[in-house]
């Protein structure tokens, strides 16, 4: 169902193609695509609609139709226009001229909002501030006791008074973050509904009593068409100065965030990512674009490379290559530095295209191949590590028992090795170039994963399946 | 209060907005094309989705051509029916006949199992059934701690170990408790998750495993808690969480505010797997048996009373 607006574009126009000039009824259709793409990725009808409108004036207006790629053309205005109406966002806080800054967490229920703060504390924690937390949840079971955990969790004091209402914790929040000089003031609140007049008349008077300079609606990135009620009546009567759009690292593609936006003109400023409380991560416009228009998200995967590939290790591992002493311990090494970047599964789908291959979402590229391969290399002597060519059948079988593996496993592994080291001389030797296959098997063999690498990405079933041995052959034989 | 002005009352608001639409789209108005758009466009906002949508409107026009209507006031009719018979017949819980029931509720972060699980722990204990609740999230902080609140409330038993211990033992001491205590029904709380997340995924599968090897037939319902709110990505979680759990039935929930959970119908269309239940709020009454043709009278027709 996700196929890319990119890829449904250009089949519109090459149809149009073979009949000469396009007319009016040709844009129509385009644009009856973008709605669909748009409208599938849970951006509210009415959103969209305006947003076609634009697309289509500055489609008319720049002659896109004359051009030889009218398809990518209108992509790239929707693209830019996407960027640039979700653009302009800071993510930053607003800082009280005078300490302390107060944060207001508002929004429904289960959109995240206690966990959001903890993550906003903890980002604050490391910037050296002195964030406290107030806990005036008081609604839901158990939400004080959720906060206490994360609180102690990342070492942020949490304040909570049993029995009180909320707008009297809010206050008392404020008095007790003056004795502790915290200079951050985050408060959770209770998730409620934007029709509950009750409740929403809570959150004006906990406002008017915090003086907050920021009220941050947090937004659950699968919310569908009613975001824009949600965004609508929370703004008109609190006046949101920012968003928050959590649990981005699910794979909806998050429509929401053009509704929010456009509906209260107020930056997204953080996205949260995952369970655990890390800081929350800065929003990208470019990125949410890409990835509401399903065309992948490879800058955030660049950057995930950048962080948690060790740079010291890559450098020492780059210069033994090149020294063509390439050991086992070091494709050890690889593989750990691949599994570093997160699931695999997460990680393909942040390239452009792999959403659209069908029955990704369940494969379990998971660690298990991984793991297996680990295994059969720590259940090596040292010795057979660095010199692979004194594996005889017998220490094989010892690996293979070692390891709870075959020896066929075993030898797979031995096999994928030497393709890789092949490689590296090839590369460092400075002769030959590396021909397409040998590095499309060398890759196979550190992945593990078939057909990645492969012409029109087929054959996702066997994850489990080693390089093809035709290929082996072929290569043999060219030496 | 009676079920269904519960039910009504509860949906209100969702009724008066699209109610309010619908309205203009039919009043005094000829059965041309431009009515069937507006229709489909309603639908779309209620988060049905492109695709469904535009089948159901495909549907609503034949059948409205069939029984030669040709005022757009008498559409709501066809609607209701052409709905009815995309959501299917009403779908009960399955019990175990000999033994207890072992239901196990699944689902993304924030999409209400837990207060779900305290209202269907108060409805099975109204009718006078013994319940006992497994605190089977022990992933989240205090997630046990607001589940015992709930039994607490509700006045049944919780099974529980410490926070970051295995999921499935603690199914597996419920089951082994239930049996003990003769109850009637277990319900596992789990963990929320999002579908992408393979080994979350696989802890799921390995939960459901432990269930059925403990107690033949077990888990007895499966079943995946959705947010009203959530828009396509719910059509995914309903095919992921079915595949590696084999999702019995949907509980649609925060249906007390604007949202008006469109996205079952997809589910049910491509998923085939029936909505049960509904929830209208946090109060322990608020969660309802689903019914098809009332669901489908709420949002087409807001006037007329069934």
């Amino acid at each position: 169902m996700f196929e890319s607006l990119s890829n449904n574009l250009q089949a519109v126009f090459q149809r149009l193609r073979g009949r000469g000039r396009l007319t009016e009824a040709d844009v129509d259709e385009a644009m009856r695509e973008i709605r669909r793409a748009l409208l599938a990725a849970d951006v509210n009808v009415k959103v969209v609609r305006d947003f076609v409108d634009r697309v289509r004036a500055r489609a008319v207006g720049q002659d896109v139709l004359k051009s030889l790629t009218p398809g990518q053309q209108v992509v790239k205005i929707v693209y830019e226009e996407l960027t640039e109406l979700m653009g302009g966002s800071q993510a930053r806080i607003r800082m009280a001229p005078k300490p302390p800054t107060v944060v207001m967490l508002v929004g429904l229920q289960g959109a995240g909002k206690t966990t959001t703060a903890a993550k906003l504390a903890l980002a604050f924690r490391q910037q050296n501030h002195r964030p406290l937390l107030v806990a005036a949840d008081v609604y839901r079971p158990a939400a004080v006791d959720q906060l206490k955990v994360l609180g102690a969790q990342i070492d942020v004091p949490v304040f909570s008074l049993d029995g009180a209402g909320a707008v009297e914790i809010a206050e008392a929040g404020l008095g007790d973050a003056a004795r502790r000089g915290a200079d951050i003031v985050i408060v959770d609140t209770a998730g409620r509904l934007h029709i509950d007049d009750a409740l929403m008349a809570e959150l004006e008077s906990m406002k008017k009593v915090l003086q907050p300079q920021e009220i941050l609606l947090v937004v659950d990135a699968m919310t569908g068409q009613d975001a824009v009620h949600v965004a609508e009546a929370f703004h008109a009567r609190l006046e949101v100065t920012g968003v928050i759009l959590t649990k981005l690292d699910g794979d909806a593609r998050g429509g929401a965030a053009l509704t929010v936006r456009a509906v209260t003109g107020c930056p997204i400023k953080f996205v949260g990512v995952g369970e655990k409380i890390e800081p929350l991560e800065p929003f990208h416009p470019e990125r949410m674009a890409s990835r509401i228009l399903g065309m992948g998200d490879v800058l955030s995967l660049i950057e995930r490379a950048q962080e948690r590939i060790d740079l010291e290790k890559a450098k020492e591992m780059e210069a033994r290559m090149r020294s063509a002493n390439f050991t086992l311990d070091d494709f050890q090494e690889m593989f750990r530095q691949v599994r570093n970047l997160g699931p695999l599964d997460q990680i393909l789908k942040m390239l452009p295209g792999m959403n659209r291959v069908k029955g990704l979402e369940n494969l379990d590229l998971n660690d298990r191949r991984f793991r297996r391969l680990e295994a059969i290399i720590s259940s090596m002597t040292p010795e057979e590590r660095r010199d692979p060519g004194i594996l005889n059948a017998s220490r094989r079988r010892r690996i293979a028992n070692g390891s709870g593996t075959t020896v066929r496993d075993v030898n797979q592994l031995i096999n994928q090795f030497e393709q890789v080291r092949e490689m590296m001389k090839r590369l460092t030797g400075g002769g030959k170039r590396v021909g397409r296959r040998q590095a499309m098997n060398a890759l196979r063999a550190m992945g593990g994963v078939p057909g990645l690498t492969g012409p029109g990405l087929p054959s996702f079933g066997g994850a489990d399946a080693g390089p093809p041995r035709e290929r082996v052959h072929r290569k043999k034989k060219k030496k | 209060m009676g079920l269904f002005d519960r039910f009504r009352k509860g949906l209100e608001k969702s009724r008066a907005a699209m109610a309010d639409r619908l309205l203009s789209v039919f009043r005094g108005r000829k059965l041309d094309d431009s009515v069937f758009d507006e229709m489909e466009e309603t639908l779309i906002l209620s988060d049905v989705g492109v695709d469904t949508a535009a089948e159901l409107v495909e549907a609503i026009r034949r059948e409205a051509r069939r029984r030669r209507i040709e005022r757009a006031e008498d559409l709501p009719d066809v609607m209701v029916d052409v709905m009815v018979e995309l959501l299917g017949p009403p779908a009960p819980m399955v019990e175990n006949p000999d033994g207890p029931t072992v239901v196990l509720v699944v689902g993304v972060n924030g999409a209400g199992k837990t207060t779900t699980i305290g209202k269907l722990a108060h409805a099975y204990k109204s009718q006078g059934k013994r319940v006992i609740l497994a605190a089977a999230d022990t992933f989240r902080a205090a997630a046990i701690e607001q589940l015992m609140v709930w039994g607490e409330r509700v006045g049944v038993d919780v099974v529980r170990q410490a926070q970051g211990s295995d999921p499935a033992a603690v199914v597996y001491d419920a089951i082994q408790a239930a049996k003990a205590r003769r109850c009637d029904l277990v319900i596992c709380d789990t963990a929320g998750r999002l579908q992408n997340k393979a080994h979350l995924m696989n802890e799921l599968a390995k939960i459901r495993k432990v269930a059925e090897r403990e107690l033949p037939g077990a888990p007895h319902e499966v079943l995946l808690v959705i947010d009203g709110t959530t828009g396509q990505n719910g059509l995914v979680q309903a095919r992921v969480f079915k595949e590696v759990v084999r999702v019995t039935g949907i509980v649609v929930t925060k249906l007390d505010g604007t949202a008006k959970g469109g996205i079952v119908f997809p589910i049910v269309r491509e998923e085939g797997i029936p909505v049960k239940w509904i929830g209208l709020g946090e109060g322990m009454d608020d969660l309802q048996p689903f019914d098809p043709r009332m669901f489908a009278e709420a949002i087409c027709r807001p006037e007329t009373r069934v």
